[in-house]
């Protein structure tokens, strides 16, 4: 168990103020001037030796990602930090916290990080949803320029840098990296083609890196502390410590900070006080928020909970949104109602999420209820390998994945549905006509 | 210059060229709905997924993949196949089973590539969606349930039309593509997203269940609407021209037409002249051709030298050849083609032309327009601007302010800024590698001088550039000027002559109170002003109905086609010469229409080759001081000519979209 002093986010349940008295006394904006005093290149070098990974779902490391923008922006094409708080994965409430509870962390990284890859200013694009986060965050910011930690000769280091809040307007898709991008720019939040990545063409096709809040946020204490103290925790290649934010059939369910790679019972037993009914009542969890396969409880019990352990088990980390379900859940049922998040989210921009996400939904229902065609399993299947990989942006993937998860786990399940409603027992044999 | 193997065929193609480019290179054929060579690219129909190597190990969209050394593209495996059949079976699902109602029916993309990529059987039971209808205007009928979200069209307004008035709304399965409010897409232009629609779900309104593609016969003919030459393809069936759409030509209107030119041919059929007429107390009575012919010969017989013969807009050259012989017979040289009083310099042709040629003006950093409303006086090239525009050039604009789709600075309306230049612009020149200077036909009779100036001034003429141009709104003006229908003081000169026998070649612009004195016999198609003037009336072909040469504004000479049969007893115009010049005693020297081509060709040896005529560069000296606002000849974009004075759909657009009246449409 992560002990309490090597916790980043020491205010993330809200025990204290959230405001830039009480974060100067945990520890924020200390001598942040030092910490930009290390150099641009030295900060993304540390924060690559600090083994960070991103934080929003597909855990690419960071520094690397930084290391892709311009050394020397031009000044018509400054370099952007683009933060995305616009975190509408069910499950996922990591963010909602941080911004709620320690917004200086999340400046004082977008500073330091903005600082490191050259950028003239940070955009935080806040889900639309969270009025009262976001309320924070506006105040968080104007408290740092009021005290000259952001804006012109930011810190005192001579370096101009600004940051801005946007708030989103509730639309899922907005969190795909280019979509957020269109959104800033006033348009249509639709994912764009890649190539250009936004490293190269980006905000106001300038460049552009997009980081998670928690990805930005720990930066600061990472520099702090070292990269060897964050590297100590976690297996190779899945370092550092985790928000992870369990919900579900857990006795309590929380928002918790633990080191990478912990096991998933030892996770849900000092944190969660064990699933709902016992070990043995556990169904299948859902690790790394709705849009990554479920795995059934067989598997996930002594599954280490990061990016490699979960991919292992035919999952993935995510955003570590731990969604727990015990045997009273209708697990058909859990996961049509997934579908039809991602049919009501897809932007309809390309073919295949745009009729894929209906269609898979409207199967889904029918294996719901039972009123299906065993033989619909495999289109089912199939459709759904129809859709992922074949999209713009990776929503058709994540609409996908939770139907293939469930069929590769639970196909019993449907299929003693339908023959229940079919009339129970087995299918009569055919007679052949003569 | 990137070398890459498509299905083991090696093909090397231009740096930047995409995936789905070499593999047409290399001569596999890419499927595709929502990529369009001259639209930006949107990779959202993912009906080009290839396989490439290396990349990731899933298929990629090949329009918006950039070619790269060293690539291993397929297009014939497994892979693809799935992923296209995959594809295919999405559009469909929500794509509803009504091809045997739809007018895109034997030309529609999802149709011919799901019998090639389908996979022949649907495993969709649900039910399908159904979209409302979207008024889009009186030229773009809509059946939005068809719709495929390919987004052609919304990037054609953006791009091309410069109109941002057509979107998508929604998201998902609900996303819809709709005009702005549902009002109708104030462009010229308009008519296009029809043959961009890869669906039916936008049609062309007035061609709403004529017919069926393959029952039509396709002509190839040039378009008389305006001086641009568009290169167009009549679609006929029996006596009748059903639709035009405009063909590939990369020099003249790339693949656009705009709405008079699509939609003018239903004034073909209506308000046409099928038999002569001749006047008798004040009233026009039919006639038979002798009869007709015998009350011209009546008059030609006392009138001497005074014969003249007066041009319209939209003859071709062969008509305007065989009068000036008939009248050259007795005597006279009293042409004119101007007929609305222009009058300008014509010594030098190349002085009159459009220069930089049509498609030579996308090169240009620096545009002047003088008294030119572009956008109604020649659309298509204002699309050309529009795109030099989008290269980084600066375009300012004398004349009254309007609204050409794009950004220009308008530096007032006095022809006396040509020689008082404002700084801004006189600046912006003085860097202008290529600069251009484009004269309107509202400062060409007052401006001709002092724009020409400007060509010295401005060096506009320079090594492989020639940056002076002047824009015509006659399809017929420069076949004429090279003919020799120009008086130095335009038709005032005619007037002033006071010729006994007056023919008017399709003439309706003329101000026919100054010719009280004159026979006016009307030699043309449509019962429009000139018929309404006339004293003998002729019945001849449209441009639909004969073959002809006509010249665009560049001093391009293109070939036309006949599509059909006149109405009636209405002739080919240079026959009805042909035997009126018997009757009056002076026989034309020519037989069959190849007699009157090659008769013509031997007299101006260029309008025997097609393709720009290259008048070389001689400007005329004149008087370089001019005054006076300008105004733009062109009031009603849709109602220049007589054609499209008759035709049911230009006046509909007329009303509603020049004159804002609004229809209510009825309920099907």
């Amino acid at each position: 168990m992560l002990a309490d002093k090597d916790r980043i986010f020491t205010n993330v349940y809200g025990y204290q103020p959230w405001n830039l008295d009480a974060a100067m006394r945990r520890g924020d904006w200390d001598a942040t001037k030092k910490l930009m005093e290390i150099g641009q290149d030295a900060i993304i070098d540390r924060v690559k030796a600090s083994g960070l990974r991103g934080r929003g779902g597909a855990g690419f490391p960071t520094g690397v990602k930084w290391g892709f923008m311009p050394k020397e922006p031009k000044p018509e094409r400054p370099n952007f930090l683009v933060i995305n708080a616009d975190e509408s994965e069910p499950g996922s409430c990591k963010d909602r916290e941080i911004i709620r509870h320690d917004p200086h962390k999340l400046i004082e990284g977008a500073l330091i990080a903005g600082f490191a890859m050259r950028a003239r200013a940070a955009y935080i694009y806040i889900r639309g949803e969270y009025i009262r986060e976001a309320e924070t965050l506006f105040a968080a910011i104007a408290e740092a320029y009021a005290k000259g930690l952001i804006g012109k000769n930011a810190c005192g280091s001579g370096y101009d840098f600004d940051v801005f809040a946007h708030r989103g307007a509730g639309a899922y898709i907005c969190g795909e990296e280019t979509a957020m991008l269109e959104s800033l720019e006033g348009k249509k939040g639709q994912p764009r083609l890649k190539p250009p990545f936004p490293a190269g063409a980006g905000l106001y096709g300038c460049p552009t890196t997009v980081n998670n809040v928690e990805s930005i946020a720990v930066v600061p204490t990472i520099l702090r502390r070292s990269p060897e103290w964050f590297s100590s925790f976690g297996r190779e290649n899945n370092k550092g410590t985790k928000l992870f934010q369990i919900s579900g059939h857990v006795e309590k369910p929380c928002v918790v900070e633990e080191a990478m790679s912990i096991p998933f019972r030892e996770l849900i037993e000092k944190h969660c006080g064990g699933i709902r009914g016992g070990w043995d009542n556990l169904l299948a969890v859902i690790p790394g928020g709705s849009s990554v396969p479920l795995v059934p409880a067989s598997q996930i019990i002594d599954a280490p909970m990061d990016f490699d352990g979960l991919k292992e088990v035919g999952s993935g980390l995510g955003t570590a949104a731990v969604i727990v379900m015990d045997k009273s859940t209708d697990i058909v049922r859990a996961i049509s109602r997934i579908s039809y998040f991602y049919k009501h989210e897809s932007c309809g921009q390309c073919t295949p999420c745009r009729e894929g996400t209906g269609w898979m939904w409207r199967v889904m229902e029918r294996m719901r209820t039972g009123d299906a065609d065993i033989s619909e399993i495999d289109t089912l299947h199939q459709v759904t390998k129809q859709v992922e990989g074949h999209t713009i942006c990776a929503l058709g993937d994540a609409a996908a994945w939770p139907i293939q998860g469930l069929i590769r786990h639970f196909r019993p399940e449907m299929e003693r549905r339908i023959r229940e409603k079919q009339g129970g027992g087995v299918a009569p044999m055919q007679e052949a006509a003569e | 210059m990137p070398k890459l193997t498509v299905d083991g065929i090696e093909v090397e193609v231009p740096q930047g060229a995409t995936v789905l480019q070499a593999c047409e290179a290399a001569g596999k054929e890419i499927p595709r709905f929502c990529y369009h060579e001259r639209l930006s690219i949107a990779g959202n129909c993912r009906m080009c997924l290839v396989e490439v190597k290396p990349g990731p190990p899933k298929p990629q969209a090949s329009c918006a993949l950039p070619a790269a050394d060293n690539q291993e593209v397929r297009t014939d495996s497994a892979m693809v196949k799935a992923a296209r059949e995959g594809v295919m079976e999405f559009l469909l699902i929500n794509h509803p089973l009504d091809c045997p109602i739809c007018d895109q029916g034997g030309e529609c993309d999802l149709q011919d590539q799901t019998m090639a990529y389908g996979r022949g059987m649907s495993r969709y039971t649900e039910n399908k969606r159904a979209v409302t209808e979207k008024y889009m205007g009186p030229i773009v009928k809509t059946v939005m349930t068809r719709c495929i979200q390919c987004t052609r069209c919304v990037r054609f307004a953006e791009e091309v039309a410069g109109v941002e008035e057509i979107g998508a709304i929604y998201r998902g399965e609900n996303m819809q593509i709709t005009s702005y409010l549902e009002k109708a897409v104030t462009s010229e232009l308009s008519g296009n997203v029809v043959d961009l629609c890869p669906v039916g779900a936008l049609t062309s309104k007035p061609y709403a269940f004529e017919a069926r593609p393959w029952e039509l016969k396709k002509t190839l003919a040039i378009d008389v609407m305006d001086a641009v030459g568009t290169n167009i393809r009549l679609d006929s069936r029996g006596r009748q021209v059903l639709r035009a759409l405009p063909r590939v030509n990369e020099d003249v209107n790339e693949e656009w037409a705009h709405d008079k030119t699509r939609h003018h041919v239903d004034g073909l059929v209506r308000r046409r002249l099928d038999k002569p007429y001749v006047r008798r107390d004040g009233r026009l009575v039919p006639a038979s051709w002798d009869e007709a012919f015998a009350a011209i010969a009546e008059v030609a017989a006392t009138a001497g030298s005074g014969v003249a013969a007066i041009a319209g807009d939209m003859v071709d050259c062969e008509t305007m050849f065989a009068a000036k012989k008939l009248v050259e017979g007795f005597g006279s040289s009293l042409l004119e083609g101007r007929q609305t009083g222009l009058a300008y310099d014509v010594r030098d042709l190349g002085a009159v032309a459009f220069n930089t040629t049509i498609v030579g003006i996308e090169d240009a950093d620096v545009i002047l327009l003088v008294g030119s409303n572009l956008r109604w006086e020649a659309p298509l090239i204002n699309t050309r601007v529009r795109k030099a525009l989008k290269k980084g050039a600066k375009v300012f604009a004398i004349g009254p302010e309007v609204d050409l789709t794009y950004k220009a600075t308008w530096l007032g309306n006095d022809l006396s800024l040509l020689g008082d230049l404002p700084s801004v612009a006189a600046n912006a020149f003085e860097k202008a590698e290529r600069p251009a200077v484009v004269v309107g036909p509202g400062a060409l009779k007052h401006g001709q001088g002092a724009a020409l100036a400007l060509a010295t001034l401005l060096n506009l003429v320079r090594e492989g550039w020639n940056g002076f141009n002047v824009v015509h709104t006659a399809a017929a003006r420069m076949g004429g000027l090279m003919l020799g229908y120009a008086q130095p003081g335009g038709i005032a000169d005619i007037v002033a002559a006071a010729p006994k026998l007056a023919f008017f070649l399709g003439a309706d612009e003329v101000d026919f109170e100054a010719f009280a004195g004159s026979f006016k016999v009307y030699v043309g198609h449509h019962g429009d002003m000139g018929a309404h003037h006339a004293d003998v009336i002729l019945p001849a072909a449209s441009y639909a109905e004969k073959p002809g040469t006509y010249v665009n504004l560049e001093g391009r000479v293109q070939f036309s086609e006949r599509a059909v049969f006149a109405p009636g007893d209405a002739r080919d115009d240079w026959s009805i010469l042909r035997a009126l010049s018997d009757v009056l005693g002076r026989p034309l020297p020519f037989d069959d229409f190849a007699g009157v081509r090659r008769a013509m060709i031997a007299e101006v040896p260029a309008l025997g080759r097609e393709g720009l005529a290259g008048y070389g560069w001689n400007p005329p000296s004149l008087g370089t001081q001019a005054s006076g606002e300008i105004a733009y000849p062109v009031a009603d974009f849709y109602l220049t000519n007589a054609i499209c004075r008759a035709s049911p759909t230009m006046q509909r657009c007329s009303a509603e979209l020049v004159h804002g009246e609004d229809f209510a449409e009825a309920a099907e």
